[in-house]
């Protein structure tokens, strides 16, 4: 049965059409969800960037902080170093975090299930620990990414107050419905029937011409530009790139993301970075229940996600079940992998 | 019957096809029963249901009255059902001596399996010379009296046996077939044997089954097969 | 000097070598890897540490923590990994499915931990010296604790080894490994040998993180990087060998001292990381590895 599929073209019109109507209900959210909304952004993107891989190539990276990582590093020096403009910094960084996730799909194209995983895991367990080796990455202390406000001409179309923390959401938000447009273009084009093929039958793909491997290599290089993406907002909305800001439970909450979206659907990228953006939310609430003890504070949101990921992988592999509503979202997306 | 092995109504499938479709039949004890079908007749997949391998969708099966379906395999060889399954049912990794072991490990009479191991190895003294050998340096035909010689250290009552002349030469065919008669004339035991040769598996069985995709489609004493032209022509190709 | 370099590689090693050999053990046993394996240790040492913090008897809390190690470890595959096996899993998670439960799992130790324990790092005193000992004039760089390392490292190898050489239970083991279908048809339990089989390994891990935590400090996470490199050092023998577990690990401690005493400290990882990268183009079955297929 063949759907009405709304071309390329349309999509974008509707989607910017949403961008600007975006823009004025951001106008008029408080402080504390403006910023959890771009942090939600921020997930989706990254979250994508797992489904992408997982769901395309059916490869596994436990290391995905670490891609976000390279991301908001090179975005940070290139602005605070090298005085790019910050939108050329961000670009700068996507770009670099995809050369890198070229490499790394390179290196990786012929590890299988727990080798990719485990060496994955070493890049998310190591890298970091560079920033202490060279001076030029500022240690523990980072390098500062400090965009400013929002440009003076948006803020004269938006009136009222349109502050730091509503600019971020607006413009993460935005970079959000680019990225969905992008990809879904990508995916309903040969290169995605392409690498639907190469992931469901990769022996019968290869014998009809199909060059697995590099479908492999340009799914993980894909990942990488939107992780590397994802790691250069973060660092926009964080003000600033550390180490700790890229740790380890990072690539982990990522994974939980993808696995929650259920990894062969793009859109659920948006319900898996809901929950983890709500996750801190619910465990504190939780812990005012059980005493709000510095313990309890810091450990229960890692408590509920890791147990939230054991719960859906093994009961609901495929991603938590959607509505009707949520069903219907999908079908406007249409971007199942 | 309440001794022996009986089926009735057994069907098993593979997802949406069907594999063995409403099947019955009784073994007595001390029988050989040479189930004869040609490749998909679903013979496999009955042994695999008989030794719990695999479940079966419904219908019964019962070895001295007692049900054997859903049960676990491990719990089917204490309970005296071992089943050689085909092609592969050595362990490549392991010596012969290890291989033979193992189908000792779950018994507890010691001094049984050692006087076991002795008899499996007099039925095919060829393993003897290759005890210290890894499994996977053994030709087909070694391999499949390992196989043999294992299934016998758990002492079964009732032996299931597929296809165990797959691949084998002639010579080599005889002598396990010799050693399955032997089997059953001096031990009286059980055997249900599963073939694509049939003249051999007859000329050793009391009887004969023909299964064809999935169903029975003929019985009788193994002679009255092998001399019936119709049903030979018709089912066993010669 | 050079000396001095083995004789710390030879310590680290060990440790490695003990790390890898867990993860062998259970990818052996359920071609899982294990990475909650290092929540295991970790929690299994503080069980250790808080032992000590009562009694102040250190040779009593190393066989609590060890015990509570193969424990713990034997719930985790009856509760855990069993259910995982007995859903059929389709989808494009599939066959990662095992690997995303363990990771799932070590969040869920570090979280626990830090609820009961806290975050903050603590100290798990050993009664053996961190000092070198004295050679005539020189102070070489290994310990009466670095001795204890080396010492258990070689106590639970040459313990499996005779456990899987020697033993009814180890033939089993081994069978289970290799041909589940096979051994179950033989009359082995194969699930509850595979239960022992990640027994085993929680012990080893529980015995790693005793041995080596006393000589630097404890914290949720303090095991995580030794985990990475055991599984380096598992790669580097071939997950499927535990002789090369072995033979990876110490041969992994030799080249970070040699590395460490002739270049820096923070290239360690970009080290390891090269060499497991490395290791997989040039032998991705190990050096000690059966040609196998590694598709799990």
């Amino acid at each position: 049965m063949l759907k009405a599929r709304l071309t390329p073209l349309k999509r974008a019109l509707l989607l910017a059409a949403f961008g600007v109507l975006l823009l004025f209900v951001s106008n008029h959210v408080d402080e504390l969800r403006s910023y959890q909304g771009a942090q939600a952004a921020i997930y989706v993107i990254a979250i994508s960037s797992i489904i992408v891989l997982t769901g395309f190539s059916g490869q596994i990276s436990l290391g995905h902080g670490a891609v976000m990582a390279i991301g908001g590093y090179a975005s940070a020096l290139a602005f605070t170093l090298w005085n790019f403009p910050w939108e050329f910094a961000l670009i700068f960084g996507t770009v670099v975090g995809t050369i890198f996730g070229c490499v790394l799909g390179i290196a990786s194209a012929r590890l299988q299930g727990p080798y990719l995983a485990g060496t994955t895991l070493a890049l998310a367990v190591g890298l970091p620990s560079l920033a202490n080796q060279f001076k030029v990455l500022g240690g523990e202390q980072g390098i500062e990414f400090d965009i400013g406000d929002a440009p003076a001409w948006l803020r004269q179309v938006v009136g009222g107050d349109f502050t730091q923390y509503k600019w971020f959401f607006w413009l993460t938000t935005c970079v959000v419905i680019v990225v969905f447009w992008t990809i879904t273009n990508l995916l309903q084009s040969n290169v995605g029937r392409t690498w639907r093929a190469a992931r469901n039958h990769p022996v019968a793909a290869g014998l009809a011409g199909i060059n697995v491997s590099r479908t492999k290599i340009l799914a993980f290089t894909v990942s990488s530009s939107l992780a590397s993406l994802a790691g250069g907002l973060f660092a926009v909305i964080l003000g600033l790139v550390t180490p700790a800001a890229f740790p380890l439970s990072l690539s982990f909450l990522l994974v939980t993301g993808a696995v929650i979206a259920g990894v062969g659907n793009l859109a659920g990228s948006i319900l898996g970075s809901l929950v983890l953006v709500s996750i801190p939310e619910l465990s504190g609430t939780l812990a005012t229940h059980l005493g709000n003890s510095q313990k309890v504070t810091a450990n229960l949101p890692g408590l509920v996600a890791s147990l939230l990921l054991i719960i859906v992988v093994i009961f609901a592999p495929n991603g938590l079940r959607p509505t009707a509503a949520w069903k219907a979202f999908r079908q406007f997306n249409d971007s199942t992998i | 019957m309440t001794q022996g092995l009986v089926v009735k109504d057994l069907s098993i499938s593979h997802g949406a096809v069907s594999a063995i479709h409403n099947l019955s039949f009784e073994i007595a004890p001390g029988e050989l029963v040479a189930l004869i079908g040609s490749n998909g007749a679903g013979k496999t997949t009955l042994l695999r249901a008989l030794s719990g391998l695999i479940a079966p969708q419904s219908g019964t099966a019962t070895w001295h009255g007692t049900s054997i379906v859903k049960s676990k395999p491990e719990d089917l060889v204490r309970a005296g059902i071992v089943h050689v399954s085909e092609g592969k049912s050595v362990i490549p990794e392991l010596t012969v001596r290890e291989n033979l072991a193992i189908g000792g490990l779950w018994r507890r009479d010691k001094e049984d399996v050692l006087r076991a191991t002795n008899e499996s190895l007099k039925l095919f003294p060829v393993l003897n010379e290759r005890l210290s050998q890894r499994a996977d340096s053994l030709s087909g035909g070694e391999r499949q009296m390992l196989a043999i010689a294992r299934a016998l250290i758990s002492r079964p009552e009732l032996l299931l046996l597929d296809e165990p002349s797959l691949g084998l030469a002639p010579l080599i065919v005889e002598q396990i077939f010799e050693s399955l008669n032997t089997l059953r004339t001096d031990v009286g035991m059980t055997i249900l044997l599963v073939e694509q040769n049939a003249m051999g598996a007859l000329k050793i069985a009391d009887r004969g089954l023909i299964l064809n995709l999935g169903t029975l489609v003929g019985s009788g004493a193994a002679t009255d097969l092998l001399h019936d032209p119709q049903l030979r022509s018709a089912y066993l190709g010669f | 000097m050079i000396f001095n370099t083995l004789l710390i590689g030879a310590s680290s090693g060990a440790i490695y070598s003990l790390m890898a050999l867990a993860l062998v053990l259970v990818w052996r046993s359920t071609r899982v890897v294990n990475f909650a394996q290092a929540g295991q240790a970790a929690l299994s040492t503080y069980i250790g540490y808080e032992i000590m913090g009562r009694t102040h008897n250190y040779w009593l809390s190393v066989p609590v923590a060890i015990c509570f190690g193969a424990l713990l470890a034997a719930g985790v595959d009856v509760l855990l990994m069993r259910v995982l096996a007995r859903r059929a899993q389709q989808g494009p998670i599939a066959e990662i499915a095992p690997v995303i439960t363990t990771l799932g799992l070590l969040g869920l130790i570090h979280s626990l931990i830090g609820l009961i324990w806290g975050n903050a790092f603590v100290q798990y005193t050993s009664p053996l010296s961190g000092k070198g000992f004295t050679i005539g004039a020189q102070v070489i760089p290994f310990s009466p604790q670095n001795l204890l390392i080396v010492l258990a490292a070689i106590g639970v190898m040459a313990t499996f080894a005779a456990i899987f050489t020697f033993t009814d239970l180890g033939l089993s083991l081994r069978a289970a490994s290799f041909q589940p279908e096979i051994a179950r048809l033989a009359g082995i339990r194969v699930d509850r040998v595979r239960t022992i089989g990640w027994a085993f390994a929680g012990a080893t891990g529980a015995v790693a993180g005793v041995v080596i935590t006393p000589t630097a400090y404890l914290s949720p996470n303090s095991l995580d990087l030794l985990l990475v490199s055991g599984f380096v050092a598992a790669v580097i023998g071939g997950l499927e060998s535990l002789i090369g577990a072995v033979v990876g690990g110490l041969v992994l401690g030799i080249g970070f001292a040699f590395i460490l005493q002739y270049i820096g400290s923070s290239v360690t990882f970009l080290a390891g990381f090269i060499i497991l990268m490395v290791v997989q183009l040039v032998r991705p079955h190990g050096f000690f590895g059966h040609k196998t297929s590694r598709h799990a």
